[in-house]
């Protein structure tokens, strides 16, 4: 069984609180640190953002964590390398990359799933790559044991959502609006109804993320989604610290979401 | 040769191509896909754009030869094609007719664009105004301050130009701010695309709006010449007004293909835009093409004396093209722009833009080799009005 499959056995109808933050914002010898910071406040799944020149589907604070990362020339080869040291540590939280895909197709499939899983990647989303393109990859990542990770949107039609569901694995990620990361607009009755409409051909559990900004709306969609993601707000925590500070506030805020949505 | 018949039904110029957007866009580029289909189908809908065309923006643009340049370069007949001359001062209009009523089809008032040097988003807000749509253009702050007439004429135009400030603040950094705006409001909103690149179907759309180039060329070449040219050639930022010349010519054997991209300080450096002659392939902005990436997969800034070819990507089909070796795809750096710039002037009296000076500056490199009954076809792809600032400033000059 999958490292994240495991961890939605041990929750047992629990819900997941799976926190994002980039790899290497605001420096890279910081991420290993805030990835235990963020287990420390009770993250159950991490996902770890590989920057990219041009996040398109990125709102204002995922872009500037992107370029902070960047301006100390993180590649996936060394965010891969963070979560082998993560690793040493903590052997039981799954660990999902998020990102796009050049800087993959640029390593190249094969070998980028191979060292992924070899460093204890669990999971992977490339945002750029729907399933209609997403064959090779696709194949690479299961061949290696690695769980594909989807997107379903609110313009996602029927037939697709179906589609997605046969190929996804882990988890799907229910894009909770209609915009990029940390966007504002978040209807929570359109979003709980939407969930439910999914499971009629979904079958791993579902995650929603995109805009979930505070405790309360955490709370109001964990009634129906099986894991909440959180970003944007996260990153912002990351952005106003002093980097002594960050994994502190960053298990803090992690803590506060995780009980409210127990 | 095989007939030629791409992309196919998924977007796909060979191994180029395709759609490669989030989730939340899939349904529109679908929608769109289906609509074009609609009206490509739809005589109606052709013989509006034609009319558009033609009362519009002038149609057909006139071939014009350039003898006195000719005659001083000794060797081949240049002649232009002259999209300088239309409405709005470049090919760019040809596309946004064609896009804004697809958009009117769609039920779409509010039309998005990117813009580099400003001469898509001045045509985009040339079509809101003339169709009635709101128009929102985003552009790179650095490109608003090198093309500042041009953004004052968006504004003249009642477009709403706002000003990018990631990335490297150009025109990538602008389409990825385009393609922000249209996920948020996906439902209201038209992307009108600017250059032949992007996800499917715009890179084929782009393609089918701007062949009337090559089209005319087709028809104008033998009443001129009495056959058609030895060489086409054009510039290539993303590959909008070479693959609009090229496309009508693929299915020619004896015609030569060139495209023409900006070599800036030189393609021995990395400061150039060059991802044909110097690039690999990648996927950025929703489509799989040759990039200007490093070794990592993260894009490379890139540099152009002009701001519509400062551009790290390039359209699908002209990486097929440069594949199947049907087109050669070559590179002319800055200097040698400039001086095809200021020869046109002086000798033509026609005052090219920047963008078009790069394949200009090929013509002009290659003629002299060439016989003098050998005719090279310059799609001149723009007018230089916009670039007169760049120009002085070169010059040590502030107007
Ligand atoms: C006059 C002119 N020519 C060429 C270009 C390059 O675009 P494309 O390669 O799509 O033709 C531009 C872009 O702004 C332009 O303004």
């Amino acid at each position: 069984m999958s490292r994240i499959a495991e961890c939605f056995n041990r929750l047992a109808g629990h819900k997941a609180l799976i926190p994002f933050i980039t790899a290497g914002d605001p420096n890279p010898k910081l991420t290993v640190e805030l990835m235990h910071g963020l287990v420390d406040g009770g993250a159950d799944i991490i996902e770890l953002g590989v920057p990219f020149s041009d996040p398109m589907a990125d709102g204002p604070v995922i872009q500037r964590a992107s370029e902070r990362a960047l301006k100390h020339h993180v590649s996936l080869a060394q965010v891969l390398d963070m979560v082998a040291t993560f690793r040493l540590e903590n052997t039981y939280t799954p660990v999902v990359l998020m990102g796009y895909l050049n800087p993959v197709c640029a390593m190249g499939f094969q070998r980028f799933a191979e060292r992924a899983a070899a460093c204890g990647v669990d999971g992977v989303l490339t945002v750029d790559c729907p399933p209609e393109e997403a064959d090779e990859l696709t194949g690479a990542l299961v061949a290696a044991g690695l769980d594909p990770i989807f997107l379903v949107a609110p313009t996602t039609p029927p037939d697709r959502v179906a589609r997605i569901g046969q190929l996804a694995r882990g988890y799907v990620y229910y894009v909770s609006l209609k915009g990029v990361t940390g966007a504002g607009h978040l209807d929570i009755a359109e979003v709980t109804g939407k969930i439910a409409a999914l499971r009629e051909s979904i079958t791993v559990p579902i995650g929603v993320g995109f805009g979930i900004r505070d405790a309360e709306t955490a709370r109001a969609l964990s009634g129906t989604a099986d894991a909440i993601v959180v970003g944007s707000r996260l990153v912002q925590e990351i952005e106003a610290a002093e980097p002594q500070a960050a994994k502190q506030r960053l298990a803090r805020l992690v803590a506060e979401l995780k009980s409210a949505i127990r | 040769m095989q007939q030629y018949d791409l992309p196919d039904a998924s977007g796909h110029f060979g191994a180029y191509g395709g759609i490669f957007v989030a989730e939340t866009l899939m349904a529109a580029l679908e929608e769109l896909k289906a609509e074009y289909a609609r009206a490509k189908a739809d005589p109606a809908f052709w013989a509006e754009y034609r009319h558009e065309l033609a009362h519009y923006v002038g149609r057909p643009s006139p071939v014009y030869h350039a003898r006195r340049w000719s005659e001083a370069l000794g060797g081949a007949q240049i002649y232009l094609k002259r999209e300088d001359l239309n409405h709005t001062g470049a090919h760019k209009v040809n596309n946004t007719i064609g896009q804004a009523l697809l958009a009117r089809r769609m039920g779409k008032k509010r039309v998005i664009a990117e813009t580099g040097a400003g001469q898509h988003g001045v045509a985009s807000a040339t079509v809101a105004a003339r169709y009635g749509m709101e128009c929102v253009v985003y552009m790179g702050s650095e490109d608003i301050k090198r093309q500042s007439p041009n953004v004052y004429r968006m504004k003249l135009l009642g477009a709403t130009v706002v000003p990018v400030e990631s990335g490297s603040r150009t025109l990538k950094d602008a389409l990825n701010e385009a393609m922000r705006d249209w996920v948020t409001n996906v439902d209201s909103t038209f992307y009108i695309l600017g250059t032949a690149a992007g996800p499917h179907p715009y890179p084929m759309m782009v393609r089918d709006f701007q062949r009337v180039i090559g089209e005319e060329c087709k028809v104008q070449m033998p009443e001129l010449i009495g056959r058609q040219p030895d060489v086409v050639v054009a510039c290539v930022g993303g590959g909008s007004n070479a693959i609009g010349l090229f496309h009508p010519y693929i299915d020619v054997p004896d015609v030569r293909i060139v495209g023409v991209e900006a070599g800036g300080e030189g393609l021995q450096g990395v400061r150039h835009a060059a991802p044909l002659s110097a690039g690999t392939p990648g996927v950025l902005h929703g489509f799989r093409g040759y990039l200007m990436q490093d070794a990592d997969g993260q894009i490379m800034e890139t540099h152009s004396v002009s701001a519509g070819l400062d551009y790290p990507g390039v359209g699908p089909e002209h990486c097929y093209l440069k594949d199947i070796g049907r087109a050669e795809y070559t590179a002319v750096d800055d200097d040698e722009a400039l001086r095809a710039f200021h020869d046109c002037c002086r000798l033509e009296g026609i005052i090219p833009a920047l963008e078009s000076s790069h394949a200009l500056a090929w013509a002009a490199k290659a003629a002299p080799a060439m016989g003098r009954d050998q005719v090279i076809l310059v799609n001149l792809s723009g007018r230089g009005d916009k670039d007169i600032n760049t120009i002085a400033g070169l010059s040590g000059i502030s107007l």
